[in-house]
């Protein structure tokens, strides 16, 4: 597991469900094939409505023209990130584009699951609400030593709460790493 | 001290005697189940994981339902379908339902039930986030992605974190205006969409006990729109008539302790609630179908999980009969054997099929449809500008087709008298 996550922030409203960060009507391509899969990158959170896309000013494109990748690599998020419905293709679909972490105030149970147990992202959970006091385009850094969020741009930080149970989930890659390393996959 | 109905089923199924909320423990699975969405990239995984050797832990307890994205050309979604009917014949699933053939069933969800794979007291896990709908039936039931779900496959196993439960009490004789749709979108408005987040809601009280297992079903699917883990309600009568009538397995039957601990408990008087809608863009947008009567719509859509059953068609045809719609309307049954019932049930000598299609609604096949959008060929999916009051279960942006469209969830109740004028309308007007 990295230390640190570094990079620049894309912000995001409250309640971003799964059909906002991967639209259903892609969920047909394979996520096994190299080529393929690059489509989740390109259409990552292009459900969004443009004028909530990059608070706090809106309409900014979170991946820009034929792109498969973003120049954003942590989303701050709100309350209930990743409800709605189960697709692993939404964490996956944010892996894809490059993202390294989302921070946000609350997690729908399977979106949360599924980054974790899948190994695609962090999601860190926020004290506080903090949608409101980070910019798009904000240099981020994130310790996951110390649990802290600090904004270069800004100047301030933020405490995270600690990752808990699935910290050696996170650790060891996936659930799959996890339970070999456990003795669970092997009985 | 005393556990509730999730937490004595999660108790049995992790062997143990007690446990907690917030407890993390293994879990024996009873039955899981997938579709043609979420099946192609779970036996992806489980592959991968477990390699040339892979063994699914039982192959019976494995349940495979294309549903999603069937009747269309795309040719990514039709490759979804052909990977399922390799694997199935590969690994000699028998629990499989091919689309194409006469065992194709439809909605997965529904089909669960159907088919008699829903029974008291057991676990089941579903790569749709909807699965929580089987708790109906006094049973354990989520919604897990693929990693999960390909974990499942190799090892029988999975962990999950003890829910704490809200409980929701609704007391009263139905009103005729009423469905199970407008009580859990009341139920919406008043927790919101994160309010059940990581939760189990346990629905009780002799108002829930009078319905037949379809509208309790409507309940417990739509649990996951409050961020719910799993909705339920304990077997009873109605419940265990239902199995026996589909399967001779054995099912065994939990209630909640009278000391059992809830976070929280809501009660409702259902003869003191009006007809609900959920306005866009989400299903915790709650309104009374009075407070939004007169909006112009340009399609209504009766279908899906939630809202895709026969008592809802039956509803829906009460109203609609002997009219005409004056927008479209699409009727999309959740399963074929809800198609034939279509046909078979009737209202003064009349077959729903024949109501429906004498007012002008378009007829569909059964499946998912426009539920979620889907390609750009599937029927009744939302249009940019377009304005729909549905039976589905989620509003969200986009879900339905456009981004640009705007959705209203409603029971069928509302939404055939809406077909019948053209705008939101308060069913009570034709009751
Ligand atoms: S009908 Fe809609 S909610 Fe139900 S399983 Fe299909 S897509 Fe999901």
């Amino acid at each position: 597991m990295e230390k640190e996550i570094i990079g620049k922030a894309f912000v995001l409203g409250d309640n971003i469900d799964t059909d906002q960060i991967i639209p259903a009507e892609h969920l047909v391509y394979s996520l096994n094939d190299a080529d393929e899969s690059k489509k989740y990158g390109h259409f990552a959170l292009s459900g969004v409505p443009f004028e909530q896309s990059g608070l706090p000013e809106g309409k900014i494109a979170f991946i820009n023209g034929e792109r498969n990748d973003s120049d954003y690599k942590v989303i701050v998020g709100g309350a209930n990130f990743g409800c709605g419905s189960s697709r692993e293709h939404a964490p996956f679909a944010l892996e894809k584009a490059g993202v390294k972490a989302v921070v946000a105030e609350s997690y729908a149970r399977i979106f949360f699951r599924n980054a974790v147990d899948g190994g695609f992202i962090v999601p860190y959970e926020t004290k506080e609400k903090i949608n409101n006091k980070i910019k798009t385009n904000d240099e981020i850094v994130i310790n996951l030593v110390e649990n802290k969020l600090v904004n270069k741009t800004s100047g301030e930080s933020f405490e995270l709460k600690p990752l808990g149970d699935i910290l050696p989930i996170i650790e060891a890659g996936n659930i799959f790493e996890y339970a070999r390393k456990s003795g669970l996959m092997n009985e | 001290m005393g556990m509730t109905i999730t937490e004595k089923i999660l108790a049995k199924a992790a062997k143990r005697e007690f446990v907690e909320p917030g407890e993390n423990i293994w879990l024996n699975v009873d039955v899981l189940m997938t579709h043609d969405v979420c099946g192609p990239p779970t036996i992806d995984i489980w592959k991968r994981e477990f390699g040339k050797e892979a063994k699914i832990w039982d192959k019976d307890k494995l349940v495979i339902f294309p549903d999603h994205y069937i009747f269309t050309k795309n040719p990514q979604a039709n490759r979804n379908v052909d990977l399922l009917r390799e694997f199935a014949n590969e690994y000699g699933i028998k629990n499989y339902y091919d689309v194409g053939t006469d065992r194709y069933k439809g909605v997965c969800h529904i089909a669960l039930a159907e088919e008699g794979y829903n029974l008291p007291g057991t676990v089941l896990f579903g790569t749709d986030s909807h699965t929580c709908t089987s708790g109906a039936f006094g049973m354990f039931s989520t919604g897990v992605g693929n990693t999960d779900a390909a974990f499942i496959l190799g090892t029988g196993k999975i962990w999950e974190k003890v829910p704490a439960s809200l409980k929701f009490t609704f007391n009263g004789k139905m009103p005729n205006y009423l469905t199970a749709k407008d009580l859990i979108l009341k139920i919406l408005g008043d927790i919101t969409t994160d309010g059940g987040t990581y939760k189990a809601l346990e629905f009780d009280g002799d108002a829930i006990f009078s319905l037949p297992m379809e509208e309790r079903m409507t309940l417990t699917n739509m649990a996951i729109e409050v961020g719910a883990m799993n909705g339920i309600i304990a077997a009873d009568k109605v419940t265990e008539e239902y199995v026996k009538a589909r399967t001779d397995k054995k099912y065994e039957l939990y209630q909640s302790d009278e000391d059992a601990k809830y976070v929280k408990k809501f009660s409702y008087d259902v003869s003191q609630l009006e007809p609900s809608v959920a306005k866009p863009h989400s299903p915790d947008n709650y309104s009374t179908v009075k407070d939004v009567v007169g909006t112009k719509l340009t399609k209504c859509y009766v279908g899906s999980c939630t809202g895709g059953k026969l008592p809802d068609f039956i509803s829906a045809a009460k109203i609609i009969a002997g009219k005409e719609v004056k927008v479209p309307t699409f009727i999309v049954p959740g399963s074929v054997n809800i198609a034939r019932q279509l046909k078979e049930e009737k209202i003064n000598g009349e077959t729903l099929y024949n109501i429906f299609e004498k007012a002008g609604c378009t007829i569909a096949e059964a499946s998912c449809a426009a539920c979620l959008g889907g390609p750009a060929d599937t029927v009744g999916r939302a249009t940019d500008g377009e304005v729909i009051i549905s039976t589905t279960n989620r509003n969200f942006p986009g879900r339905m087709g456009s981004k640009k469209s705007a959705v209203y969830l409603a029971s069928p109740l509302s939404v055939a008298a809406s077909s019948v004028t053209g705008v939101i309308t308060d069913p009570r007007e034709f009751l």
